[in-house]
């Protein structure tokens, strides 16, 4: 994985120095507030309802142990023994005082992490497909890009004060685990005829209260133009970009209200003056960033047949979890493993300290020390040998980490809301738990199939209830919460926005609204195969309004 | 009937400001105000108090009285006033020490 040089070293310690500077002269009241805000935010430093809160960029969600030792250190240390991994593969910690800040930060910079652009009107975070490097279906690993984008994209003084901020997202299969369709830029990288590397650009995805999937404004873009492509799409955004609303500001706005081909035309005229400049990216460059993330000496393990064929024989509980969070990999003898942070009737995506330690210990010992965060609030593994996934589940038993829910209903994916966040209208969490205590049982989640249930607090989305095959939206009414249900969404490579089903439901008749479509589901699926989103695509919201709302319409 | 809340600069700890002069970490025990006099002169602590930099995020807040004890509108208050609601082990609900020295 990536290491830091001496810039980037020095790059990271000034911006720790710089902040802590801020923050003493904050405390000594030598800068007010709304000075100290935006400087803050740029250090991913928020105001929740209970405390502050720091977000720490996770690179493309690619992790080793010594960095998760550090997060678990920085839980126990400065917060409350947890943290919350986000959908934007990142770690955010709810409890921090400003005043330890300074040395968290430095603490994180020992380990060669940061939590620089996590928030504010700049290229955040780029995140990328949680299998890269591992996945069996990848045409090459996304994360050299997403490297050369961070790289590019630190401190831009061009793109710092975008009109809003700017999410990329970057995958290297046809499958996208990315969700790269919601994001500003999405990159699709793929070879050509030739066998050349390059991107499917799409432009002016997005969540948040006016959903959008993005526009392809490019099938095949040379791995060369990278750079100066992004930046043309980029100044377009911040020249025309609104900031005369917050809520219209993203790309996704620009690209509805110009038009995607006026606006590819300007891309491409601003590319065409680009594209021979300084931002071409030699190729020896490429494959300099590329070394960073060479495969691990895979050494053959073909014991690993031998080995699941009798584990999965001895256990039925390991032959479930290798069925629903085990994944191919590129090489036979490997697997990528999904560790859940969704044990049954958990806040999705937190980890204690001592799991975070426990992740760790089994990166170092099975997985060539590389651990990843997923956008769906989960941890993987990518590269363990098949020999070995037993040993693994067994540790992961012990600590609670063994939920095979992979893609299940109760793999959910839930923002903090009301609970911690500022923005929220309603809960988030003890919904999700509820949920998730509800169809607790694993053999009527399989029995159900992949179904992807996404709750937000808000409209912000955070939770990626739009791509939710069921979304779950909190919002605030009469000083009550209540929850409408989206059914039909989906962040793959098919991606859709899904549709408001009908009125919201109260707190206390949310989970059984839930219980009614999937039963509706399961009464009108053509097989069990055709998963909900498919079925739901072929029969649309009729059968699902029905079930909710007819007894009710009827007698209206 | 309102009450004045703010976070504590150094630490973004909840607070409410008390009957006793001080911004509280317990909401009981919080200065009512009842009618406009008693809210203006609520706001211009607040204002005070975010200048002289002790707080951040002022704000006067709607509030009932439920067997005299203040009872926030808002759910986001109640959640403010007491911690998360799936975690009861964290925030002001998990220190009752401080809630009753309030």
């Amino acid at each position: 994985m990536y290491r830091y040089d001496e810039f980037d070293r020095s790059f990271v310690n000034a911006r720790v120095a710089q902040f802590s500077d801020q923050v003493e002269r904050r405390l000594a009241g030598e800068i007010t507030e709304d000075q100290f805000k935006p400087l803050r935010l740029m250090n991913g430093v928020y105001l929740q309802l209970h405390a502050y809160m720091l977000r720490i960029a996770v690179p493309y969600g690619t992790l080793n142990g010594r960095q998760m030792r550090k997060l678990a250190h920085v839980a126990r240390t400065y917060d409350k023994g947890y943290g919350h991994f986000t959908t934007r593969q990142n770690i955010q910690f709810n409890w921090p005082a400003l005043s330890d800040i300074p040395a968290i930060l430095e603490e994180l910079a020992s380990v060669e992490m940061h939590a620089i652009q996590t928030s504010g009107n700049c290229i955040r975070n780029v995140t990328a497909d949680h299998f890269a490097g591992a996945a069996a279906d990848e045409v090459a690993d996304p994360r050299p890009y997403a490297e050369i984008l961070r790289q590019w994209s630190s401190v831009h003084p061009e793109f710092s004060y975008l009109p809003r901020k700017f999410k990329i997202a970057v995958t290297g299969a046809e499958r996208d685990r990315a969700a790269i369709q919601v994001h500003d830029i999405g990159l699709h990288l793929k070879k050509d005829a030739d066998g050349r590397l390059g991107f499917a650009v799409y432009v002016g995805g997005g969540q948040g209260r006016t959903p959008m999937i993005a526009k392809k404004i490019r099938d095949f873009l040379p791995e060369e133009d990278l750079l100066s492509y992004t930046t043309a799409i980029v100044r377009v955004y911040n020249l025309h970009g609104r900031r005369d609303n917050k809520f219209k500001a993203r790309i996704k706005i620009l690209v509805h209200e110009t038009g995607t081909e006026e606006l590819t035309k300007q891309i491409e005229a601003e590319f065409a003056a680009l594209r021979d400049g300084e931002l071409k990216l030699p190729d020896k460059d490429i494959r300099a960033i590329e070394t960073y993330f060479a495969p691990p000496p895979l050494t053959p393990r073909p014991e690993g047949d031998d080995a699941v064929r009798q584990a999965r024989l001895d256990s039925k509980d390991f032959a479930d979890w290798l069925g629903q969070n085990v994944t191919t990999h590129k090489h036979a003898d490997y697997a990528a493993v999904t560790i859940s942070l969704k044990a049954i009737g958990e806040a999705p995506g937190d980890a204690t300290d001592q799991q975070m330690e426990a992740v760790a210990a089994l990166a170092e010992q099975y997985g060539f020390d590389e651990i990843r965060v997923s956008h769906e609030q989960n941890l993987v593994l990518p590269h363990v040998a098949r020999a070995d996934l037993k040993a693994v589940y067994d540790r992961l038993v012990e600590t609670g980490l063994a939920t095979a829910n992979s893609n299940l209903i109760s793999d959910i994916i839930a923002c903090p809301g009301l609970d911690y966040c500022a923005l929220a209208n309603a809960r988030s969490i003890p919904v999700a738990q509820e949920i998730s205590r509800r169809f607790a049982s694993l053999e009527r989640q399989r029995e159900i199939g992949e179904l992807k249930l996404k709750i937000s607090g808000c409209i912000n989305a955070c939770g990626h209830h739009h791509v939710g095959h069921i979304g779950i939206l909190g919002v605030e009414k009469k000083g009550s919460e209540l929850y409408q249900i989206t059914l039909g969404g989906s962040g793959d490579e098919t991606s859709s926005i899904g549709e408001i089903v009908g009125r919201g439901f109260a707190p206390d008749a949310i989970t059984d609204a839930i219980e009614t479509v999937v039963e509706t589901y399961l009464g009108l699926r053509s097989d069990p195969s055709e998963r909900f989103i498919d079925a739901y695509r072929r029969v649309g919201p009729a059968p699902f309004k029905e079930a909710l709302y007819g007894r009710e319409a009827r007698a209206a | 009937m309102k009450i004045l809340t703010a976070n504590r600069l150094h630490d973004g700890e909840a607070v409410w400001f008390g009957t006793n002069g001080h911004w509280n970490e317990a909401i009981a025990g919080a200065a009512i105000a009842v009618d406009d006099e008693a809210v203006t002169a609520l706001e211009r602590i607040g204002v005070e108090a975010y200048e002289n930099n002790q707080v951040v995020d002022v704000e006067l807040i709607d509030v009932a009285l439920a067997d005299g004890e203040i009872l926030p509108k808002r759910l986001r208050e109640r959640i403010r006033a007491a911690g998360p609601t799936n975690r009861s082990d964290l925030g002001k609900q998990a220190r009752p020490m401080i809630s009753r020295a309030a």
